[in-house]
Protein backbone atom coordinates (compact mmCIF):
# COMPACT_ATOMS: atom_id res chain seq x y z
CA UNK A 1 0.00 0.00 0.00
CA UNK A 2 2.77 2.43 0.91
CA UNK A 3 4.49 1.49 -2.33
CA UNK A 4 1.29 2.18 -4.29
CA UNK A 5 0.78 5.57 -2.62
CA UNK A 6 4.38 6.44 -3.38
CA UNK A 7 3.83 5.57 -7.07
CA UNK A 8 0.65 7.65 -7.14
CA UNK A 9 2.58 10.59 -5.66
CA UNK A 10 5.26 10.26 -8.36
CA UNK A 11 2.56 10.11 -11.06
CA UNK A 12 0.36 12.85 -9.60
CA UNK A 13 0.92 15.41 -12.36
CA UNK A 14 0.35 12.89 -15.15
CA UNK A 15 -2.86 11.74 -13.47
CA UNK A 16 -4.13 15.28 -12.98
CA UNK A 17 -3.31 16.18 -16.59
CA UNK A 18 -5.16 13.09 -17.77
CA UNK A 19 -8.13 13.91 -15.57
CA UNK A 20 -8.21 17.48 -16.87
CA UNK A 21 -8.10 16.31 -20.49
CA UNK A 22 -10.85 13.74 -19.87
CA UNK A 23 -13.12 16.44 -18.42
CA UNK A 24 -12.21 18.93 -21.15
CA UNK A 25 -12.87 16.42 -23.94
CA UNK A 26 -16.22 15.47 -22.39
CA UNK A 27 -17.38 19.05 -21.86
CA UNK A 28 -16.42 20.27 -25.35
CA UNK A 29 -17.95 17.28 -27.10
CA UNK A 30 -21.21 17.47 -25.13
CA UNK A 31 -21.43 21.19 -26.02
CA UNK A 32 -20.76 20.68 -29.74
CA UNK A 33 -22.94 17.58 -29.67
CA UNK A 34 -25.80 19.55 -28.11
CA UNK A 35 -25.68 22.21 -30.82
CA UNK A 36 -25.58 19.52 -33.54
CA UNK A 37 -28.31 17.57 -31.76
CA UNK A 38 -30.69 20.53 -31.40
CA UNK A 39 -30.27 21.35 -35.11
CA UNK A 40 -30.67 17.68 -36.04
CA UNK A 41 -33.66 17.22 -33.73
CA UNK A 42 -35.44 20.26 -35.19
CA UNK A 43 -34.72 18.99 -38.71
CA UNK A 44 -36.09 15.55 -37.80
CA UNK A 45 -39.28 16.94 -36.25
CA UNK A 46 -40.21 19.87 -38.47
CA UNK A 47 -38.10 19.37 -41.61
CA UNK A 48 -39.59 18.52 -44.97
CA UNK A 49 -38.99 15.19 -46.62
CA UNK A 50 -35.70 16.28 -48.19
CA UNK A 51 -34.30 17.57 -44.90
CA UNK A 52 -35.58 14.79 -42.71
CA UNK A 53 -34.41 11.91 -44.84
CA UNK A 54 -30.65 12.68 -45.03
CA UNK A 55 -30.54 13.70 -41.35
CA UNK A 56 -32.27 10.45 -40.36
CA UNK A 57 -29.74 8.45 -42.42
CA UNK A 58 -26.74 10.19 -40.83
CA UNK A 59 -28.15 9.90 -37.28
CA UNK A 60 -28.96 6.20 -37.71
CA UNK A 61 -25.55 5.47 -39.23
CA UNK A 62 -23.74 7.25 -36.39
CA UNK A 63 -25.81 5.35 -33.82
CA UNK A 64 -25.49 2.01 -35.59
CA UNK A 65 -21.71 1.71 -35.66
CA UNK A 66 -19.56 1.22 -32.55
CA UNK A 67 -18.02 4.45 -31.22
CA UNK A 68 -14.58 2.87 -31.32
CA UNK A 69 -14.98 2.24 -35.07
CA UNK A 70 -16.17 5.84 -35.52
CA UNK A 71 -13.15 7.14 -33.59
CA UNK A 72 -10.66 5.02 -35.54
CA UNK A 73 -12.33 5.84 -38.87
CA UNK A 74 -12.26 9.61 -38.24
CA UNK A 75 -8.68 9.48 -36.93
CA UNK A 76 -7.23 7.41 -39.77
CA UNK A 77 -9.27 9.04 -42.53
CA UNK A 78 -8.32 12.58 -41.49
CA UNK A 79 -4.66 11.68 -41.17
CA UNK A 80 -4.71 9.78 -44.43
CA UNK A 81 -6.50 12.55 -46.31
CA UNK A 82 -3.51 14.74 -45.42
CA UNK A 83 -5.55 16.95 -43.11
CA UNK A 84 -3.29 17.39 -40.15
CA UNK A 85 -5.43 17.04 -37.09
CA UNK A 86 -3.94 15.94 -33.79
CA UNK A 87 -5.31 12.90 -32.00
CA UNK A 88 -7.18 15.19 -29.58
CA UNK A 89 -8.79 17.14 -32.43
CA UNK A 90 -9.91 14.07 -34.37
CA UNK A 91 -11.09 12.50 -31.12
CA UNK A 92 -13.18 15.60 -30.43
CA UNK A 93 -14.71 15.41 -33.90
CA UNK A 94 -15.63 11.74 -33.44
CA UNK A 95 -17.07 12.23 -29.93
CA UNK A 96 -19.03 15.34 -31.00
CA UNK A 97 -20.56 13.49 -33.96
CA UNK A 98 -21.44 10.58 -31.66
CA UNK A 99 -23.07 12.74 -28.99
CA UNK A 100 -24.71 14.91 -31.66
CA UNK A 101 -26.47 11.87 -33.12
CA UNK A 102 -27.72 10.80 -29.68
CA UNK A 103 -28.83 14.33 -28.78
CA UNK A 104 -30.69 14.65 -32.10
CA UNK A 105 -32.74 11.59 -31.18
CA UNK A 106 -33.38 12.95 -27.66
CA UNK A 107 -34.41 16.40 -28.94
CA UNK A 108 -36.68 14.81 -31.56
CA UNK A 109 -38.33 12.69 -28.88
CA UNK A 110 -38.90 15.70 -26.62
CA UNK A 111 -40.24 17.96 -29.38
CA UNK A 112 -42.61 15.35 -30.75
CA UNK A 113 -43.94 14.69 -27.23
CA UNK A 114 -45.34 18.24 -27.09
CA UNK A 115 -49.04 18.17 -28.05
CA UNK A 116 -50.03 19.78 -31.36
CA UNK A 117 -52.54 21.90 -29.39
CA UNK A 118 -49.65 23.92 -27.96
CA UNK A 119 -48.60 24.98 -31.46
CA UNK A 120 -52.21 25.78 -32.38
CA UNK A 121 -52.55 27.87 -29.22
CA UNK A 122 -49.42 29.80 -30.20
CA UNK A 123 -50.86 30.42 -33.66
CA UNK A 124 -54.14 31.56 -32.14
CA UNK A 125 -52.23 34.15 -30.13
CA UNK A 126 -50.74 35.40 -33.39
CA UNK A 127 -47.14 34.36 -32.63
CA UNK A 128 -44.71 33.89 -35.50
CA UNK A 129 -43.38 30.32 -36.04
CA UNK A 130 -40.02 31.34 -34.60
CA UNK A 131 -41.63 32.82 -31.49
CA UNK A 132 -43.83 29.74 -31.11
CA UNK A 133 -40.68 27.64 -31.07
CA UNK A 134 -38.81 29.97 -28.71
CA UNK A 135 -41.62 30.75 -26.25
CA UNK A 136 -43.88 27.69 -26.39
CA UNK A 137 -41.97 24.62 -27.52
CA UNK A 138 -38.43 25.22 -26.26
CA UNK A 139 -39.25 25.74 -22.54
CA UNK A 140 -41.30 22.52 -22.49
CA UNK A 141 -38.69 20.55 -24.45
CA UNK A 142 -35.82 21.70 -22.22
CA UNK A 143 -37.63 20.35 -19.17
CA UNK A 144 -37.79 16.90 -20.78
CA UNK A 145 -34.30 17.03 -22.26
CA UNK A 146 -32.21 18.08 -19.25
CA UNK A 147 -32.29 14.82 -17.24
CA UNK A 148 -31.46 12.74 -20.34
CA UNK A 149 -28.86 15.32 -21.34
CA UNK A 150 -27.03 14.80 -18.04
CA UNK A 151 -27.12 11.03 -18.62
CA UNK A 152 -25.58 11.56 -22.04
CA UNK A 153 -22.85 13.62 -20.39
CA UNK A 154 -22.01 10.77 -18.00
CA UNK A 155 -22.04 8.34 -20.92
CA UNK A 156 -19.65 10.63 -22.78
CA UNK A 157 -17.15 10.67 -19.89
CA UNK A 158 -17.03 6.87 -20.15
CA UNK A 159 -16.83 6.94 -23.94
CA UNK A 160 -13.90 9.36 -23.85
CA UNK A 161 -11.71 6.52 -22.49
CA UNK A 162 -11.83 5.02 -26.01
CA UNK A 163 -9.74 7.96 -27.17
CA UNK A 164 -6.79 6.37 -25.35
CA UNK A 165 -6.64 3.98 -28.32
CA UNK A 166 -5.63 6.79 -30.72
CA UNK A 167 -3.21 8.21 -28.17
CA UNK A 168 -4.87 11.28 -26.68
CA UNK A 169 -3.38 11.82 -23.24
CA UNK A 170 -6.66 11.45 -21.34
CA UNK A 171 -6.88 9.70 -17.98
CA UNK A 172 -6.85 6.09 -19.23
CA UNK A 173 -3.94 6.76 -21.61
CA UNK A 174 -1.95 8.40 -18.80
CA UNK A 175 -2.75 5.43 -16.59
CA UNK A 176 -1.40 3.08 -19.24
CA UNK A 177 1.79 5.14 -19.48
CA UNK A 178 2.23 4.96 -15.71
CA UNK A 179 1.65 1.19 -15.75
CA UNK A 180 4.23 0.91 -18.53
CA UNK A 181 6.75 2.24 -16.02
CA UNK A 182 5.84 0.48 -12.77
CA UNK A 183 3.82 -2.56 -14.00
CA UNK A 184 1.26 -2.06 -11.21
CA UNK A 185 -1.66 -3.02 -13.44
CA UNK A 186 -4.16 -4.01 -10.77
CA UNK A 187 -3.61 -0.92 -8.64
CA UNK A 188 -3.55 1.69 -11.38
CA UNK A 189 -6.40 0.33 -13.51
CA UNK A 190 -8.31 0.12 -10.23
CA UNK A 191 -7.42 3.75 -9.49
CA UNK A 192 -8.52 4.85 -12.98
CA UNK A 193 -11.76 2.94 -12.55
CA UNK A 194 -12.35 4.54 -9.16
CA UNK A 195 -11.73 8.04 -10.55
CA UNK A 196 -14.13 7.50 -13.45
CA UNK A 197 -16.66 6.06 -11.04
CA UNK A 198 -16.35 9.12 -8.84
CA UNK A 199 -16.85 11.57 -11.74
CA UNK A 200 -19.90 9.72 -13.03
CA UNK A 201 -21.32 9.17 -9.56
CA UNK A 202 -21.26 12.92 -8.97
CA UNK A 203 -22.88 13.54 -12.37
CA UNK A 204 -25.51 10.88 -11.61
CA UNK A 205 -26.40 12.43 -8.25
CA UNK A 206 -26.48 15.93 -9.77
CA UNK A 207 -28.70 14.56 -12.52
CA UNK A 208 -31.13 13.08 -10.00
CA UNK A 209 -31.31 16.37 -8.12
CA UNK A 210 -31.93 18.33 -11.32
CA UNK A 211 -34.45 15.71 -12.46
CA UNK A 212 -36.45 16.22 -9.25
CA UNK A 213 -36.25 19.99 -9.69
CA UNK A 214 -37.62 19.79 -13.25
CA UNK A 215 -40.19 17.08 -12.60
CA UNK A 216 -43.71 17.92 -13.75
CA UNK A 217 -46.00 18.37 -10.81
CA UNK B 1 -6.06 14.07 -53.49
CA UNK B 2 -5.51 11.10 -55.74
CA UNK B 3 -7.07 8.36 -53.66
CA UNK B 4 -8.53 5.61 -55.79
CA UNK B 5 -10.72 3.04 -54.13
CA UNK B 6 -9.65 -0.57 -54.32
CA UNK B 7 -12.12 -2.94 -52.73
CA UNK B 8 -10.18 -5.93 -54.14
CA UNK B 9 -8.07 -5.95 -50.94
CA UNK B 10 -11.24 -6.16 -48.88
CA UNK B 11 -12.77 -8.83 -51.06
CA UNK B 12 -9.63 -10.99 -50.76
CA UNK B 13 -10.06 -10.95 -46.96
CA UNK B 14 -13.79 -10.76 -46.74
CA UNK B 15 -14.02 -14.17 -45.05
CA UNK B 16 -11.79 -12.88 -42.23
CA UNK B 17 -14.09 -9.89 -41.81
CA UNK B 18 -17.13 -12.13 -41.64
CA UNK B 19 -15.42 -14.43 -39.12
CA UNK B 20 -14.62 -11.34 -37.03
CA UNK B 21 -18.27 -10.33 -37.22
CA UNK B 22 -19.40 -13.81 -36.15
CA UNK B 23 -16.92 -13.74 -33.25
CA UNK B 24 -18.34 -10.36 -32.14
CA UNK B 25 -21.86 -11.79 -32.17
CA UNK B 26 -20.72 -14.86 -30.22
CA UNK B 27 -18.98 -12.69 -27.60
CA UNK B 28 -22.09 -10.53 -27.23
CA UNK B 29 -24.35 -13.59 -26.91
CA UNK B 30 -22.13 -15.21 -24.27
CA UNK B 31 -21.97 -11.96 -22.29
CA UNK B 32 -25.73 -11.48 -22.60
CA UNK B 33 -26.37 -15.03 -21.34
CA UNK B 34 -24.19 -14.61 -18.24
CA UNK B 35 -25.36 -11.03 -17.76
CA UNK B 36 -28.99 -12.16 -17.85
CA UNK B 37 -28.35 -14.67 -15.07
CA UNK B 38 -26.51 -12.03 -13.00
CA UNK B 39 -29.24 -9.47 -13.68
CA UNK B 40 -32.04 -11.87 -12.70
CA UNK B 41 -30.32 -12.87 -9.47
CA UNK B 42 -29.62 -9.23 -8.61
CA UNK B 43 -33.15 -8.05 -9.48
CA UNK B 44 -34.77 -10.72 -7.30
CA UNK B 45 -32.24 -10.15 -4.50
CA UNK B 46 -33.02 -6.42 -4.51
CA UNK B 47 -36.70 -7.25 -3.98
CA UNK B 48 -35.82 -8.93 -0.70
CA UNK B 49 -34.74 -5.54 0.62
CA UNK B 50 -32.31 -4.84 3.48
CA UNK B 51 -28.63 -5.62 3.02
CA UNK B 52 -29.20 -7.49 -0.24
CA UNK B 53 -30.90 -4.47 -1.77
CA UNK B 54 -27.98 -2.25 -0.78
CA UNK B 55 -25.41 -4.69 -2.20
CA UNK B 56 -27.28 -4.80 -5.52
CA UNK B 57 -27.42 -0.98 -5.56
CA UNK B 58 -23.64 -0.85 -5.10
CA UNK B 59 -23.07 -3.43 -7.88
CA UNK B 60 -25.30 -1.53 -10.33
CA UNK B 61 -23.85 1.86 -9.45
CA UNK B 62 -20.20 0.72 -9.70
CA UNK B 63 -20.50 -1.01 -13.06
CA UNK B 64 -22.79 1.54 -14.68
CA UNK B 65 -20.47 4.39 -13.77
CA UNK B 66 -17.16 2.81 -14.78
CA UNK B 67 -16.04 2.79 -18.43
CA UNK B 68 -16.19 -0.65 -20.04
CA UNK B 69 -12.66 -0.29 -21.42
CA UNK B 70 -11.27 0.19 -17.89
CA UNK B 71 -13.13 -2.93 -16.72
CA UNK B 72 -11.80 -4.94 -19.69
CA UNK B 73 -8.20 -3.84 -19.03
CA UNK B 74 -8.59 -4.41 -15.28
CA UNK B 75 -9.81 -7.98 -15.81
CA UNK B 76 -7.25 -8.88 -18.48
CA UNK B 77 -4.13 -7.17 -17.08
CA UNK B 78 -5.01 -6.54 -13.44
CA UNK B 79 -6.66 -9.69 -12.10
CA UNK B 80 -3.66 -11.97 -12.85
CA UNK B 81 -1.98 -10.17 -9.91
CA UNK B 82 -4.55 -11.83 -7.67
CA UNK B 83 -3.83 -15.17 -9.36
CA UNK B 84 -6.98 -14.93 -11.49
CA UNK B 85 -5.58 -15.54 -14.97
CA UNK B 86 -7.99 -15.77 -17.92
CA UNK B 87 -7.40 -15.96 -21.66
CA UNK B 88 -8.30 -12.89 -23.71
CA UNK B 89 -11.66 -14.33 -24.85
CA UNK B 90 -12.69 -15.35 -21.32
CA UNK B 91 -11.48 -12.03 -19.89
CA UNK B 92 -13.51 -10.04 -22.37
CA UNK B 93 -16.66 -12.13 -21.91
CA UNK B 94 -16.30 -11.84 -18.13
CA UNK B 95 -15.86 -8.05 -18.27
CA UNK B 96 -18.76 -7.56 -20.69
CA UNK B 97 -21.00 -9.94 -18.72
CA UNK B 98 -20.48 -8.21 -15.38
CA UNK B 99 -20.95 -4.83 -17.07
CA UNK B 100 -24.15 -5.87 -18.84
CA UNK B 101 -25.43 -7.55 -15.67
CA UNK B 102 -25.59 -4.12 -14.02
CA UNK B 103 -27.70 -2.69 -16.84
CA UNK B 104 -29.88 -5.81 -17.01
CA UNK B 105 -30.56 -5.62 -13.26
CA UNK B 106 -32.33 -2.32 -13.87
CA UNK B 107 -34.15 -3.78 -16.87
CA UNK B 108 -35.42 -6.76 -14.86
CA UNK B 109 -36.39 -4.62 -11.88
CA UNK B 110 -38.57 -2.52 -14.15
CA UNK B 111 -39.94 -5.74 -15.66
CA UNK B 112 -40.74 -7.10 -12.19
CA UNK B 113 -42.62 -3.93 -11.33
CA UNK B 114 -44.66 -4.46 -14.47
CA UNK B 115 -46.05 -7.83 -13.32
CA UNK B 116 -49.62 -7.17 -12.16
CA UNK B 117 -50.16 -7.93 -8.47
CA UNK B 118 -53.43 -9.66 -9.31
CA UNK B 119 -51.84 -12.56 -11.21
CA UNK B 120 -49.44 -13.20 -8.31
CA UNK B 121 -52.38 -13.30 -5.88
CA UNK B 122 -54.18 -15.60 -8.31
CA UNK B 123 -51.15 -17.92 -8.34
CA UNK B 124 -51.10 -17.99 -4.54
CA UNK B 125 -54.82 -18.64 -4.48
CA UNK B 126 -54.43 -21.80 -6.57
CA UNK B 127 -51.79 -22.94 -4.07
CA UNK B 128 -48.49 -22.39 -5.96
CA UNK B 129 -45.32 -22.35 -3.89
CA UNK B 130 -42.92 -19.41 -4.12
CA UNK B 131 -40.61 -21.15 -6.64
CA UNK B 132 -43.44 -22.39 -8.87
CA UNK B 133 -45.03 -18.96 -8.67
CA UNK B 134 -41.85 -17.32 -9.98
CA UNK B 135 -41.17 -19.96 -12.63
CA UNK B 136 -44.70 -20.28 -13.99
CA UNK B 137 -46.14 -16.81 -13.57
CA UNK B 138 -43.66 -14.05 -12.73
CA UNK B 139 -40.78 -14.99 -15.07
CA UNK B 140 -42.80 -15.46 -18.29
CA UNK B 141 -44.67 -12.17 -17.90
CA UNK B 142 -41.58 -10.30 -16.78
CA UNK B 143 -39.35 -11.62 -19.58
CA UNK B 144 -41.98 -10.69 -22.16
CA UNK B 145 -42.13 -7.18 -20.69
CA UNK B 146 -38.33 -6.98 -20.85
CA UNK B 147 -37.99 -8.26 -24.42
CA UNK B 148 -37.57 -4.85 -26.12
CA UNK B 149 -35.01 -3.73 -23.52
CA UNK B 150 -33.15 -7.05 -23.78
CA UNK B 151 -32.99 -6.53 -27.53
CA UNK B 152 -31.50 -3.04 -27.32
CA UNK B 153 -29.04 -4.30 -24.69
CA UNK B 154 -27.94 -7.06 -27.08
CA UNK B 155 -27.41 -4.55 -29.91
CA UNK B 156 -25.37 -2.26 -27.68
CA UNK B 157 -23.35 -5.24 -26.34
CA UNK B 158 -22.65 -6.27 -29.93
CA UNK B 159 -21.31 -2.79 -30.64
CA UNK B 160 -19.29 -2.93 -27.41
CA UNK B 161 -17.52 -6.10 -28.60
CA UNK B 162 -15.43 -3.73 -30.75
CA UNK B 163 -13.49 -2.97 -27.54
CA UNK B 164 -12.16 -6.53 -27.57
CA UNK B 165 -9.83 -5.32 -30.37
CA UNK B 166 -7.86 -3.48 -27.67
CA UNK B 167 -6.79 -6.78 -26.07
CA UNK B 168 -6.17 -8.33 -29.53
CA UNK B 169 -9.30 -10.47 -29.79
CA UNK B 170 -9.60 -10.94 -33.57
CA UNK B 171 -13.12 -9.56 -34.03
CA UNK B 172 -14.27 -7.19 -36.77
CA UNK B 173 -12.71 -3.96 -35.47
CA UNK B 174 -9.38 -5.73 -34.89
CA UNK B 175 -9.40 -7.11 -38.45
CA UNK B 176 -10.30 -3.73 -39.94
CA UNK B 177 -7.50 -2.09 -38.00
CA UNK B 178 -5.04 -4.78 -39.08
CA UNK B 179 -6.01 -4.39 -42.73
CA UNK B 180 -5.73 -0.62 -42.35
CA UNK B 181 -2.17 -0.73 -41.03
CA UNK B 182 -1.00 -3.50 -43.37
CA UNK B 183 -2.38 -2.24 -46.68
CA UNK B 184 -3.14 1.45 -46.00
CA UNK B 185 -6.57 0.94 -47.59
CA UNK B 186 -7.92 3.29 -44.92
CA UNK B 187 -11.26 4.27 -46.41
CA UNK B 188 -12.10 0.76 -47.57
CA UNK B 189 -11.23 -0.88 -44.25
CA UNK B 190 -13.37 1.47 -42.13
CA UNK B 191 -16.20 1.71 -44.66
CA UNK B 192 -16.47 -2.09 -44.76
CA UNK B 193 -16.37 -2.45 -40.97
CA UNK B 194 -18.95 0.32 -40.51
CA UNK B 195 -21.33 -1.11 -43.09
CA UNK B 196 -21.03 -4.62 -41.64
CA UNK B 197 -21.80 -3.35 -38.11
CA UNK B 198 -24.65 -1.20 -39.36
CA UNK B 199 -26.28 -3.96 -41.43
CA UNK B 200 -25.95 -6.47 -38.58
CA UNK B 201 -27.51 -4.06 -36.06
CA UNK B 202 -30.40 -3.34 -38.43
CA UNK B 203 -30.96 -7.06 -38.99
CA UNK B 204 -30.97 -7.80 -35.25
CA UNK B 205 -33.46 -4.97 -34.70
CA UNK B 206 -35.69 -6.31 -37.47
CA UNK B 207 -35.46 -9.85 -36.07
CA UNK B 208 -36.47 -8.56 -32.64
CA UNK B 209 -39.52 -6.86 -34.07
CA UNK B 210 -40.59 -10.23 -35.48
CA UNK B 211 -40.04 -11.98 -32.13
CA UNK B 212 -42.01 -9.28 -30.30
CA UNK B 213 -44.90 -9.72 -32.69
CA UNK B 214 -44.75 -13.50 -32.25
CA UNK B 215 -45.16 -13.13 -28.46
CA UNK B 216 -47.86 -10.55 -27.80
CA UNK B 217 -47.50 -8.37 -24.74
CA UNK B 218 -49.28 -9.50 -21.60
Amino acid sequence: MAHFLHEVWIARFALLQGLALTLWLSVISICVGTVLGVLGGIALTYGGRFTRWPVRAVVDALRGIPVLVLILAVFYLLTFAGINFTAVQSGLIALSLFSGAHMAEIVRGALSAIPQGQIDAGKALGLSPFRIFLLVLLPQAVRMIIPVWINTGAELVKTSTLLSVIGTGELLFRTQEIIGRNFMTLEFYGLAGALFFLINFIIEKAGQAVGRRFALR
Amino acid sequence: MGYSFNFGVIWARFDVFLLGLALGLALALAALAIGTILGLIAAFAAQAGGLRRRLVAIYVSVFRNTPLLVIVLFVYFGLPHWGLRFGKFESFILALAVYSGAYLTEVFRAGLDGVPKGVIDAGRAVGLHQFALIRLIVLPIMLRNCLPALGTTFISLFKDTSLAAVIAVPELTYEARKLNTETFRVAEAWATASVLYLVTCLMIAQGLRLVERRFPKF
